[in-house]
């Protein structure tokens, strides 16, 4: 009884946390998805300091430990007079992490169709960036939406760093509640209950757009 | 007199070491369907592909109807336009209808619109036989009928020239006759083209000249007749008496 009581009282506080937790999350996707997008593209084009630089990007994201850019962000940058707040800092530090995960995501689906698709198009004059907005990427979309959604859900729960530049998301405020009430233990496993439905949610939606763009493959070759 | 429609001069190409295009030269007419045979590894596929430029030959003249095309000053995309291919394993479009498949070109490449395109892509679907399957997507398709969408598809972009390789040899023998059947069809109506395969009975019927090549060479050239019953070259023999 006491449990179903602590959760009724508290839960209500973590709605504005819960909130901030959805759109860190999905803007930092979307972020990730334009920064990796171009960052696949960058990686197979023939520009050789175009793919140094995609690789270069995707290193340092993939060799560093995602607090540390966040920090970096947060509390270094304003010594060189970029101030951002922590939100801001935070949605920009995940979606440039997730950008080098999902531009990884990206080629591999974009190399995972086959040159004769590519051959096809060029040989009836198409340019190179008609093929790739054509007849690629509407492939490679459908093949990516499965490890883009794990990585979506990976995001969401990454999305709890945020909370150590002090964004008041999911994590940060059940600490905070958890040393002002002495119930550290209680919040805690509280904000694990609420990870775990947002991230079922999450999974639900995945499931739910895969399912679509199989079975209307005709919107999807139009939409890009 | 008219031009050739294609001409190449001295061609040369390596992929590394391996000298696999060694001086082709030979001049294709128009309304001249010319076949091309010669062992795995000889070069054919690579040859087709350097007329349309989808390789680089790194030495030699290719010239497409009186012009010779530099491949570094000319719009590679405006002579591709212009040359259709019909590829071994079709390579259709898989997220687009066969419909869409046909207009894509037309409609993306030569700006043609949507309607008029529809109406010339149903036109060359009837050709091949296949207007009633417009609306499917190629995974319903059996071979052969993916292979003559495929010739649809190259058709659709009114090509001078059309390029084969080897379009039947990933077909089961029972659908090879529907696919040869629509390019004797085409090859009546004066289409210039240029096909690699194995198919003698196609090539007797419908070709001007037989190629045989050896390892990037041209080593033998003449009509069907001459090519298949007195080969001259001991390599044209052995090559025949193996795959007959
Ligand atoms: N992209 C490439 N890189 C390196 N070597 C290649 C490449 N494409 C073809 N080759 C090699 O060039 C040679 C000629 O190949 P090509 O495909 O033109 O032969 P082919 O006559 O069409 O053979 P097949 O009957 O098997 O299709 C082969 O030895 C092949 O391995
Ligand atoms: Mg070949």
């Amino acid at each position: 009884m006491a449990v179903l009581e602590f959760i009724k009282t508290y839960s209500p506080l973590f709605l504005p946390a819960i909130w901030i937790t959805i759109q860190l999350t999905v803007l930092s996707i979307i972020l990730g998805i334009v920064i990796g997008l171009i960052t696949a593209l960058a990686k197979l084009t023939r520009v050789k300091l175009l793919n140094r630089i995609a690789d270069l990007y995707i290193t340092v994201i993939r060799g560093t430990p995602l607090i540390v850019q966040l920090s970096f962000i947060y509390f270094a940058l304003p010594g060189i007079g970029i101030e951002l707040s922590a939100f801001v800092a935070g949605s920009i530090g995940l979606g440039i992490h997730n950008g080098a995960y999902i531009a990884e995501i990206f080629r591999g689906g974009i190399q995972s169709i086959s040159t004769g698709q590519t051959e096809a198009a060029r040989s009836m004059g198409m340019t190179q960036g008609q093929t790739m907005r054509r007849i690629i990427l509407p492939q490679a979309l459908r093949r990516v939406i499965p490890p883009l959604g794990n990585q979506f859900i990976i995001a969401l729960k990454d999305s709890s760093l945020a909370g150590l530049i002090t964004v008041n998301e999911i994590y940060m405020t059940s600490r905070r509640l958890g040393a002002s009430t002495y119930q550290q233990m209680e919040f805690y496993m509280l904000a694990g209950a609420f990870y775990l439905i947002l991230v079922t949610l999450f999974s639900v939606v995945v499931q739910k757009v895969e399912k679509t763009l199989e079975t209307s493959k005709r919107q999807s070759s139009e939409i890009l | 007199m008219s031009q050739p429609i294609v001409k190449l001069k001295g061609l040369n190409k390596w992929f590394g070491d391996l000298h696999v295009l060694n001086d082709i030269s030979l001049e294709i007419d128009p309304s001249e369907v010319v076949v091309f045979i010669g062992a795995s590894g000889s070069g054919k596929s690579t040859l087709l592909r350097c007329i349309n430029f989808l390789e680089e030959a790194q030495k030699g003249e290719i010239w497409i109807k009186g012009k010779e095309i530099n491949p570094y000053k000319e719009n590679l995309n405006r002579v591709r336009e212009k040359i259709g291919m019909v590829f071994q394993h079709f390579n259709l479009f898989p997220h687009m209808t066969v419909i869409q498949n046909v207009i894509e070109g037309p409609v993306q490449v030569a700006g043609t619109s949507r309607g008029k395109a529809r109406e010339e892509a149903m036109e060359l679907l009837e050709q091949v036989g296949l207007h009633d399957k417009a609306d499917e997507y190629p995974e319903m398709l059996s071979g052969g009928q993916k292979q003559r969408v495929a010739i649809a598809r190259a058709l659709a972009m009114k090509p001078e020239l059309m390029l084969f390789d080897e379009p039947t040899s990933a077909l089961d023998p029972e659908l090879v006759g529907e696919v040869l059947n629509v390019m004797k069809d085409l090859a009546k109506k004066g289409m210039t083209m240029a096909v690699v395969t194995h198919e003698m009975g196609f090539a007797r019927e419908v070709a001007e000249r037989v190629f045989y090549m050896d390892e990037g060479k041209i080593i033998e050239t003449g009509t069907p007749g001459e090519i298949f019953d007195s080969p001259q070259h001991p390599r044209t023999k052995k090559f025949l008496s193996q795959i007959l």
